[in-house]
């Protein structure tokens, strides 16, 4: 197993230092975006020139290294439990080496270990499927975008939205108009239409997984995804909440089914810092194969 | 792009407006929500610290200490501000802080502490930890390390242009009711349209 623990730190270095090409490709359009001598455009230079950094001294783009959340795709057999021995003892060594802050917090008695692990961190979902391939996605999930993010329950009168897409539009805007900068706009929007309170908020996540420029295989959400973006970025939040051009740089939907009585839209928000990289690896040897964005 | 350097004057203070690009350089303290609970509850400041003219900064920065045995931070991104609003406007008036640093913005009574003693809410660009923390030219000191733990304690900072946005001024504006306003009616003149 030793190799795929180096795998999994590796995966951990990356994902912390280095900006997944898609984002920083809509980081840089964006920036085109921004009018010229405008503190929005001044905010994206520095993030741009933070992303260049951080890649360089292969130090966290954020201090804040988030909520540390494992995709596991693998083959029928592979023992999940020693791999999540393997996955904590690298998140532990990732610690040690600054690839991620000491971050996790015991909740009851606000104790730090300075490990990054206890009960529930790091995350790890598993995903068995019918191919020999071993998937591992990493998200590393800020807290201040963590807060802003929102669910709401159709109908929802004050808004006036309704059990239909034009509600689920409504409030989806609402959460970005709520958010404004505080999130570290410009933002992605991961959104689950449907689902119970707790899978919509976990389907919302993996949304993320997504490249921000693949095009959604159904052809409304791909529609909605693309007015909010627009619709958005009309409202002048912009970076930062600096008012300006920019402040969705993507947007993501997926729907679940629900039962009849419930119907909710659950929306999770991911900072410019988005953090997600991933690779193939070979489940005999643990090697990476090859990198997944 | 306007350089301000601390200490700084009540007058410097005032003649700053929301939107200014500020390039800050000398001494700022950090301080989050231990610190600020601590001050309002009464706590006194370390004999050798003192906010007069001076910028408190929302930050939880990474510090390491050197193979010559000095502290060095390697990550000093700027933390949510919010948290500190029940405290903020007191510690500005009794303390006479001129700067505060952080991200997100800060509420009425912030801003009714910056307009009555003259003082500003300067932002600083959230998730840019490299870039500040190269902005950081020295440790000076640390105070209450052991009391609230090296996130939350007061570091003293040398800084040299470090980049931030005046986004609520001593007149009253903040960046972020403007904002916020102008966005929802922007939002609700999109979604009365979108219904029909
Ligand atoms: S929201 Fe993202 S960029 Fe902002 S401080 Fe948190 S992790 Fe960093």
């Amino acid at each position: 197993m030793h190799s795929l623990l180096d795998s999994l730190i590796e995966i951990i270095r990356r994902t912390s230092a280095e900006i997944p090409d898609d984002v920083h490709r809509a980081i840089l359009g964006s920036l085109e975006n921004e009018k010229k001598g405008t503190i929005a455009e001044s905010a994206l230079k520095i993030i741009d020139r933070n992303i260049d950094l951080a890649k360089r001294k292969s130090q966290p783009l954020c201090q804040d290294t988030g909520s540390v959340l494992f995709y596991i795709d693998c083959p029928v057999g592979l023992d999940q439990v020693a791999f999540e021995e393997t996955a904590r003892e690298a998140v532990k060594q990732a610690t040690k080496k600054g690839y991620l802050r000491q971050n996790s917090v015991d909740s009851l008695t606000g104790k730090n270990d300075g490990t990054n692990c206890g009960p529930g961190a790091p995350n790890l979902h598993f995903h068995q499927h019918h191919s020999a391939d071993l998937n591992v996605r990493l998200m590393l999930k800020g807290g201040g975008c963590e807060n802003v993010g929102a669910q709401y329950s159709l109908p929802e009168e004050a808004l006036g939205a309704n059990r239909d897409l034009a509600g689920c539009r409504r409030v989806i805007l609402d959460a970005v108009l709520q958010a404004q900068g505080k999130g570290c706009g410009p933002g992605i929007l991961g959104v689950c239409i449907g689902g119970d309170r707790a899978s919509g908020y976990a389907f919302s996540k993996t949304q993320f997984l997504r490249r921000l420029d693949d095009i959604n295989p159904v052809a409304e959400l791909a529609a909605l995804e693309q007015e909010i973006i627009k619709t958005a970025n009309d409202l002048g939040i912009g970076p930062m909440g600096f008012g300006g051009n920019t402040t969705l740089l993507g947007c993501k939907i997926g729907a679940a089914n629900r039962v009849p009585a419930s119907y909710f839209v659950s929306v999770s928000y991911m900072c410019w810092a988005f953090r997600r990289q991933g690779a193939k690896i070979d489940p005999q040897s643990g090697a990476v194969t090859s990198w997944l964005y | 792009m306007i350089q301000l350097t601390t200490p700084i004057t009540e007058a410097a203070a005032r003649q700053l407006r929301v939107g200014d690009e500020v390039f800050l350089s000398g001494i700022v303290f950090t301080g989050r929500d231990a610190v600020h609970k601590y001050l309002h509850d009464g706590g006194a400041l370390p004999p050798e610290v003192s906010f007069q003219g001076g910028a408190i900064y929302h930050c939880g920065p990474v510090v390491i200490k050197d193979a010559s045995g000095e502290w060095k931070v390697v990550a000093a991104g700027p933390t949510t501000s919010t948290r500190e609003e029940p405290y903020q406007w007191q510690i500005i008036r009794d303390h006479g802080v001129r700067g505060v640093i952080g991200k997100g913005g800060m509420g009425p009574r912030t801003q009714k502490a910056c307009q009555e003693y003259g003082c500003v809410y300067l932002h600083a660009v959230g998730g840019a930890a490299q870039v500040l923390a190269e902005c950081v030219k020295k440790v000076r000191n640390v105070y209450f390390l052991e009391k609230f733990g090296s996130p939350e304690a007061i570091w003293e900072l040398e800084v040299e242009n470090f980049p931030v946005v005046v986004t609520i001024d001593a007149h009253g504006r903040s960046l972020h009711e403007e904002v916020f306003n102008a966005s929802s009616q922007a939002l609700a003149a999109r979604v009365s349209a979108g219904a029909h």
